[in-house]
């Protein structure tokens, strides 16, 4: 044994040596040469020039138009990779939802809580290809940063300008474009976060085979639906062309084009479901029910943090566009802020600094931003942020204490209350500073502060339409379901925790606390039979709270 | 032979143990359980919401010694698992009939 790693040794010395010799000996060779060639490039400085042209451009091909077109290939490259980049970082925020929900809900339930927010995702890709990217983009014309070589022009309009849905695309067909196909994937995973986030408010007590029906519905058309008026050239966006309201309504990525859309469909499955077992007493006052793994929810947290670097600063759909470093910075300004006011606001209702809350804070901060990102100037994502970390908590305590209803994560607050924040910002707070030319109108976005009232009816209107399309479409959505086929799995099943009777397997299966201790194998090797008698609740809240 | 259960607080197991060795005693069982006594629960908080658990984690060591051992070990413990503080636990003793060791086949006070 030590003799072999001696012969290792020695050999590996012996070809470090070799190397370093003919290392000195080229260099010897090229201060012995008059031209000087550049052999390597250490610095960089010297990498990448005229020779670097594609061949197309070069020698006597090199013209003004060969040289144009390299230049303009390279303006979409930076366009193409800044978006895959983006893209790869709002697919790591599926990563912080699951950690998150997984972690502010109780082990018992802990495969079904991450496996929806796993499933989810792929259940929304497949129908975002089949029908929701079409209906959402179909008609938004050409994609000017990524080519624009395919015009997406098909639009169902009830008017002349006012159009309510996208026609071409559908499973592909038309779409077979390295331009298009990028935008599809960027656009791809911020429907898959808007179908996420209501899985955490109907944790713990939705039944699995209506969850997957949920998905293909958000993804194919509640999502799309809206989408397409904001963001795929429908009737709000054109609200500034066709009324002269501002730039028309504007939600720069997604403060409620996903984020208000996720939340209010939260709130309309949280209400058709009902609240968990043993979360509101007989007089309506709410009692705890803690997550079992705080360290994983603040990990989601921070996961959800770093994603939306591309959620926001890959919005701009370019990375020539450099106002994406006032995106980014906005955005971790307005993060900061939400999370230490919640802190603070917490430490100083309750006694202690609740990082549970934290965490929602800095969400809030995150998600109103999302929408004036691009518009406002870092004093104003300051302030966007601290009234988002206050608004969270009124909102979280709101939705508890008066709606009486049961979002075992707060996302009715995060994404709902903090959404609709978020766009009535913009309408507020945008400095014109930025924006010439969206939605087709030639002036940068202004907000009222700055002297356009329009901007902010505008934003508005908006915000009225996301609460209606979200809360009643998702609303009437869920109770129509619940009538066919039932959404909530059995009280029996929710108390047991749903992992055994619905997924068949423990997530801890050697922790005590995941699962009541009454469990007994069933011959279907399925948990308790169906019909045995549960414990009282009573007796469960005498548990650590933690496990049962 | 008697078999000595005593409940105590989670950070004195090592000075048990260690004083419980100093007179000769070296097997036990140590299980992690949870109970209630005279001390009450904790208060924990979740989103402003208040949540007390009424039963505190301790740590509950088995001893099996022969009869005449039994004072001494009570002693031991008292003295090592005692803060002064309300919860420090409580031991109980109860007669043991057989005792046999399974490697050995010894039985009575020689399994021990």
């Amino acid at each position: 044994m030590g003799r072999s790693i001696r012969i290792i040794l020695i050999t590996a010395t012996a070809l470090a040596l070799l190397f370093a010799i003919a290392g000195v000996a080229t260099a010897d060779d090229q201060s012995g040469g008059s031209a000087p060639v550049v052999t390597m490039d250490p610095n960089g400085s010297a990498t990448g020039g005229a020779s670097d042209l594609s061949p197309s451009a070069q020698g006597n091909s090199l013209t003004l138009k060969s040289l144009a077109d390299e230049v303009g290939h390279n303006r979409v490259a930076a366009g193409i990779i800044w978006l895959m980049v983006g893209f790869a970082l709002v697919f790591f925020m599926q990563a912080g939802f699951a950690l998150l929900e997984t972690g502010f809900t109780r082990a018992k339930n802990a495969v079904h809580t991450m496996g929806m927010n796993m499933v989810i995702f792929f259940i929304g890709v497949i129908g975002w290809f089949l029908v929701g990217f079409p209906l959402m983009f179909g008609g938004m014309g050409h994609l000017t940063t990524l080519g624009g070589i395919v015009n997406l022009d098909g639009m169902l309009e009830v008017a002349k300008g006012w159009g309510i849905i996208g026609t071409k695309g559908f499973a592909g067909s038309g779409i077979y474009d390295a331009g298009v196909l990028g935008f599809f994937l960027f656009q791809l995973v911020f429907m898959d976060t808007a179908a996420t986030i209501p899985t955490g408010a109907m944790t713990e007590r939705f039944k699995w085979s209506a969850f997957v029906i949920y998905g293909f519905f958000i993804s194919m058309i509640l999502y799309p639906l809206f989408g397409n008026w904001v963001w795929g050239g429908g009737w709000l966006s054109q609200l500034g062309a066709n009324l002269g309201l501002g730039n028309g309504y504007l939600d720069f990525a997604g403060s409620t084009v996903v984020h208000a859309m996720g939340g209010f469909v939260a709130l309309a499955g949280a209400i058709v479901l009902g609240a968990r077992i043993g979360k509101f007493n007989k007089d309506g006052s709410p009692n705890a029910i803690p997550g079992h793994h705080i360290p994983m929810a603040v990990l989601g947290t921070l996961f959800l943090a770093f994603g939306w670097i591309g959620f926001n600063g890959a919005s701009t759909l370019t990375g020539a566009d450099f106002r994406l470093t006032v995106i980014i910075a906005n955005t971790f300004l307005a993060c900061a802020f939400g999370g230490v006011t919640a802190m603070f606001l917490m430490w100083k209702a309750f006694g202690k600094p609740d990082i549970s809350m934290t965490c929602n804070g800095a969400l809030a901060g995150l998600v109103a931003i999302t929408a004036p990102c691009a518009f406002v100037a870092p004093w104003a994502a300051c302030l966007i942020g601290l009234v988002a970390g206050a608004l969270v908590i009124g909102g979280v305590l709101f939705v508890e204490r008066v709606l009486k209803v049961d979002d075992p994560v707060g996302a009715v607050a995060v994404h709902g209350f903090a959404g609709l924040w978020g766009v009535s910002a913009l309408g507020l707070f945008a400095d014109g500073t930025y924006g010439a030319g969206d939605n087709g109108v030639t002036h940068a976005v202004t907000g009222l502060f700055y002297g356009n009232a329009g901007q902010f009816a505008a934003q508005a209107i908006g915000a009225v339409t996301v609460v209606i399309v979200a809360l009643g479409g998702g609303y009437v959505f869920f109770k129509v379901l619940d009538m066919i086929m039932g959404i909530r799995v059995s009280s029996e099943e929710e108390i047991q925790g749903l992992d055994l009777p619905q997924m068949g397997t423990l997530a801890y299966p050697d922790f005590s606390g995941s699962a009541p201790d009454w469990v007994t194998p069933h011959p279907s090797g399925l948990g308790a039979p169906p019909g045995k008698t549960v414990p009282a609740i009573a007796s469960i809240s005498m548990d650590e709270g933690t496990g049962a | 032979m008697k078999k000595i259960e005593a409940i105590i607080r989670h950070i004195k197991l090592d000075d048990v143990k260690t004083a419980l060795d100093g007179i000769g005693i070296r097997g036990m069982t140590v299980t992690d359980v949870k109970g209630a006594g005279k001390q009450k629960g904790y208060t924990e908080q979740w989103r402003g919401s208040k949540l007390t658990v009424f039963l505190n984690p301790k740590l509950e060591l088995k001893i099996i010694v022969p009869d005449d051992m039994v004072a001494k070990v009570i002693e031991t413990i008292a003295q090592t698992a005692r803060t002064g503080e309300i919860g420090d636990g409580k031991i109980f003793v109860s007669g043991v009939e057989e005792a046999v060791a399974i490697r050995t086949g010894a039985s009575g006070n020689d399994a021990l």
